[in-house]
């Protein structure tokens, strides 16, 4: 791994964030599946959702690979936290960086760089998720405005108080050979028909601010399509591989968490006269979250570095898919482990194990299921997987 | 116009294990260290002043070669410059030399309004560097500020004692020292690691500084440390055991130790 001294400094920095502004409030926010608006501004102000912006926007110009630090290290105290920032920048200001219009970088970066305000990404429909080809949200040009019509859910910070605006898939046409077009459309909110219904009420991740989206005779202008006319299918796969690795960052987040509150609680507490730690049992499993942890951070900063060194694309996909795939999944092992260690505390709301062990489960399910990744992996290695 | 020298300290790191050398003081090489918590508020200060006006921030450590990290952090923060005193014979020294390196390296700094520093440091805690420094440098000193208003070339402090608050002000060049009551420091942001890397930080010996080795050091200190001990572990304290009188018990204990 390249990390560097400075990549240290951050880490540290971030931690301290964590640890002082995020770690003594979340239990209640999560108890209240409150979306802490000011927190997000704090991030912002520490440039979370700049660093890999360019500078010209108020970004400060970083590497991806400090962004993953930054998303582990939140994640590693609230998981909600972290893909707060995950989606914002991932999901919010990627895709208007790569494929906006000067005019559209102008209007809508700056703010979201800032942490002043949040945009959503809206892929997934209640018919279309991984199979993106069965979008059903249809926007038609007229008199110079596109017009869309439809509905997407489970959209990351799509409805909060200062959500700026949603990128938005919609059928744009049919090609000649009967698959639909596709193209991404900036829908700013607060335009009439565009609503964000009520938030989900969800398993895990209380504090992330998650909304279906309706739309019904939107009306935008005609130069808030985003990038090209039929590339939004393309454009958004581009944007789910980045994605993918960090996305393994916050699940490496949450298997440190683990392994840090069972290293801490088997040390503490006793039974039979001694700490638990000191039985094989449970001692051998806590070795195992280390090499979960160790192994799971090898792969996400290795895929990271792919990125900024400037890999093939297909070499990052794979690296993607592959530090994705074994993250999550043993995100999930981990909580399961660490639930076990804590016995009946970890089932109690007041420790915090039990929100990771609710927060760890969509890892495997967001920006690609682990199906979807094998899929993935399988194809990257030449099988002639369907 | 302020051109402000913050004094930074790089001290054990408090959540860790802290030990002694051999002559008795405090172990500033073996351990984890970090800039001492106190002097992070003196930084963000001149910051603020120096943002609502115009000058720039110089940080100024003496002490062993990670005290650079001290340095570094500062800069990370906002400051512009550093400047570290670095010098093995500088190794012992009490409060009174400490204050004459600092001094002397604040004279060859030359353009400067402001010193500032913390309230202590978070590992000798003494509190007395900031004045000595004034009278070394012979400039008025406005101590453990918890506000700070500056109008031209006058700045006035609050001052929180525990009897009474004094409003203190003084102009031209001073020593101020601030509480961790005056602001909330910032983190360093991203911009602000990246760009650490390239501001200027100048490493100076005390012959830079034109002071004797004699001058400083533990052989010149005026106080010497005889000996240490680790303070015992708390004991498990009493366990009162409520039979019906476990109020008495408790009134009856506190009357014995005198807090009622």
């Amino acid at each position: 791994m390249t990390l560097t001294p400075e990549h240290a400094d951050f880490r540290a920095m971030v931690r301290d964030f964590a640890a002082e502004k995020v770690a003594p409030h979340v239990a209640q926010w999560d108890r209240d599946h409150h979306f802490p608006v000011e927190l997000v501004h704090e991030m912002g102000d520490l440039g979370l959702f700049g660093l890999t912006a360019p500078e010209e926007f108020g970004g400060a110009g970083g590497d991806f690979t400090s962004l993953c630090i930054a998303i582990e290290e939140l994640g590693r105290v609230d998981q909600s936290v972290g893909i707060t920032l995950e989606a914002g920048v991932g999901l919010g200001i990627a895709p208007l960086q790569a494929f906006g219009s000067d005019a559209q970088k102008k209007q809508w970066l700056p703010d979201l760089v800032a942490g002043r305000a949040l945009a959503g990404f809206g892929l997934t429909e209640p018919g279309a998720g991984s199979d993106a080809g069965g979008t059903r949200t249809r926007a038609r040009l007229e008199d110079g405005e596109w017009v869309l019509d439809g509905a997407k859910q489970f959209i990351t910070n799509s409805g909060s108080a200062i959500t700026s605006l949603v990128t938005v898939t919609a059928r744009t046409g049919d090609r000649p050979d009967g698959r639909p077009e596709i193209s991404a459309i900036c829908v700013p909110s607060g335009t009439p028909g565009f609503v964000a219904e009520k938030a989900y009420d969800k398993l895990g991740w209380h504090l992330s601010d998650t909304h279906p989206l309706t739309f019904t005779d939107v009306h935008v202008p005609e130069d808030h399509l985003l990038g090209e006319r039929g590339r939004g299918f393309a454009q958004f796969l581009a944007t789910l591989d980045d994605g993918r690795i960090a996305i393994a960052a916050l699940a490496v987040g949450c298997i440190q968490a683990c392994l840090d509150l069972c290293v801490e609680y088997a040390g503490q507490r006793t039974t039979f006269g001694v700490p638990i730690g000191s039985k094989q049992g449970v001692a051998f499993q806590i070795s195992d979250l280390a090499v979960m942890a160790e192994a799971g951070r090898a792969l996400t900063y290795q895929a990271a570095a792919m990125k900024d060194a400037g890999a093939p694309a297909k070499q990052i996909k794979q690296a993607a898919s592959i530090a994705k795939l074994y993250t999550s999944e043993s995100a999930v092992t981990a909580t399961r482990i660490a639930t076990q260690v804590f016995g009946g505390y970890g089932f109690m709301e007041e420790y915090p194990i039990a929100r990771f062990y609710r927060d760890a489960k969509v890892l495997e399910i967001g920006e690609g299921t682990s199906e979807v990744q094998r899929m993935l992996i399988a194809k990257g290695l030449g099988l002639p997987v369907e | 116009m302020a051109n402000i020298v913050v004094l930074v300290k790089y001290v054990p790191d408090a959540t860790g294990d802290r030990t002694f050398t051999s002559d008795n003081t405090v172990d500033r090489v073996g351990v984890d260290g970090l800039l001492s918590e106190l002097d992070e508020y003196a930084v963000e200060e001149a910051l603020k002043v120096v943002e609502a006006g115009d000058g720039e921030v110089t940080v100024l450590t003496v002490g062993p070669e990670q005290a650079a990290d001290a340095v570094r952090k500062a800069l990370q923060i906002g400051a512009h410059k550093g400047v570290h005193v670095l010098d093995d014979a500088i190794a012992g020294s009490d409060a009174a030399a400490t204050s004459l390196v600092l001094a002397k390296a604040i004279e060859k700094i030359a353009d400067y309004d402001i010193v500032m520093t913390g309230l202590a440091s978070t590992d000798g805690a003494m509190s007395v560097v900031p004045a000595m420094l004034a009278e070394r440098l012979g400039l008025p000193q406005l101590t453990f500020a918890s506000e700070l208003t500056i109008e031209g070339d006058t700045i006035r402090i609050r001052r929180d004692g525990d009897a009474a608050t004094e409003t203190i002000e003084a102009s031209g060049k001073m020593v101020v020292s601030v509480t961790d009551q005056i602001n909330e420091p910032r983190y360093p942001s991203f911009k602000g690691i990246m760009a650490a890397k390239k501001k200027p930080v100048e490493t100076w010996s005390i012959a830079d500084l034109g002071i004797e080795a004699s001058q400083v050091g533990t052989a010149a200190a005026w106080t010497k440390v005889l000996s240490f001990e680790p303070r015992p572990p708390r004991t498990a304290g009493e366990i009162v055991t409520d039979e019906g009188d476990g109020g008495t018990k408790l009134a009856e204990y506190l009357a014995s130790k005198k807090f009622v």
